[in-house]
């Protein structure tokens, strides 16, 4: 139980980390390039929040109770990446130059989108035991 | 001890309104508009007099890029003069009231070519020295949003939502709890009085 709680933490936290690298605040004044940064923001702070709740739920919850909420922040993260990403590689042809590849942020992005899809999954379906 | 003070508040007050016989003309810093439209410029100034018949404004237009001003607006004497040689040839009003203080002008019909620095000069003799204020134009065909308003305003309003559905998640509960009280009271209150009646 102890080793399923610690390993979803980790994943969580990771998921975290990995959305922070992949934001790069820059201040522009393109309108799709807001709009991802805004997404990447949002999902920064979903993850956040799903975390915080996680803990809260942690103590509060009655045995046998499912961690909803979190794993719908959780989601909702998830899907906010996506978005972002989705966005992203749709209108980058029009602002990069062909010959260039995406960057490290870009593919940390789409590593950060299943992860926290999966731990969200993980925490609707979470009982609390003991 | 009160002989010195006195002696130093009379040689302040008889140097004070020397000292600060200095005018302060205001424009704003900066302007932003799009090309085809009017702006107004505006330019006021503070005096220690009093406005005088002989209150004077003048607006140079310094072009970006280049070191020589050249002018064209002049309140003088009662009388306003517009540039009529010029880039601003029947361009550029008066619009300001002098007796209040106010020496804005108008131009009209702004194009690319009106990007540079305003400078307003105002004179209240005997008030005279002073030094004067520039205002930037900035002409653009659309007006450029500010940049990080969009990634704010996504922000505020997903957050503005999620806060107003917790709310209204925990007003329901709330509201459902205190209607199954009120109904649980009611009955408990029926039941004693049905015994009472034959």
């Amino acid at each position: 139980m102890l080793i399923l709680l610690l390993g979803i933490i980790f994943l969580h936290i990771s998921a975290l980390v990995l959305l922070f690298v992949s934001t790069t605040v820059s201040v522009s004044k393109t309108l799709w390039i807001q709009v991802v940064q805004a997404l990447m923001i949002l999902s920064i702070i979903f993850s956040f929040l799903s975390l915080l709740l996680f803990f809260c739920q942690l103590f509060t919850l009655p045995k046998g109770g499912r961690f909803i909420p979190t794993g719908i922040f959780q989601i909702l993260a998830s899907l906010f990446v996506m978005s972002g990403a989705i966005i992203y590689t749709l209108m980058s042809p029009d602002w990069v130059n062909v010959g260039n590849s995406f960057g490290y942020a870009y593919i940390l992005a789409w590593v950060a989108f299943p992860l926290a899809l999966i731990s969200g999954l993980i925490y609707a379906v979470l009982r609390k035991r003991e | 001890m009160l002989r010195v003070l006195a002696l130093a508040s009379v040689v302040l007050l008889g140097i004070a309104p020397q000292a600060s016989q200095a005018i302060t003309v205001y424009t704003s810093w900066e302007r932003h508009a799009l090309v085809g439209s009017d702006i107004r410029l505006s330019c006021s100034f503070f005096s220690w007099r009093f406005v005088s018949e002989d209150v004077s404004f003048t607006w140079r237009y310094r072009p970006d890029g280049s070191r020589d001003s050249i002018s064209i607006a002049h309140y003088a004497g009662g009388e306003a003069y517009t540039d009529n040689k010029g880039a601003f040839k029947d361009r550029v009003e008066f619009v300001g009231n002098p007796k209040r203080r106010d020496g804005s002008i108008l131009i009209k019909n702004l194009d690319f070519s009106d990007n540079g620095t305003f400078t307003c000069d105002a004179k209240n003799p005997p008030d005279i020295v002073g030094r004067p204020s520039s205002v930037r134009l900035l002409v653009f065909e659309t007006l450029p949003i500010q940049a990080g308003v969009i990634t704010g305003a996504i922000i505020g309003v997903v957050l503005g939502l999620l806060v107003l559905i917790v709310v209204i998640y925990y007003l329901m509960r709330f509201l459902v709890a205190r209607r199954v009280f009120s109904l649980n009271v009611s009955r408990n209150v029926e039941g004693p009085q049905l015994s009472i009646l034959p």
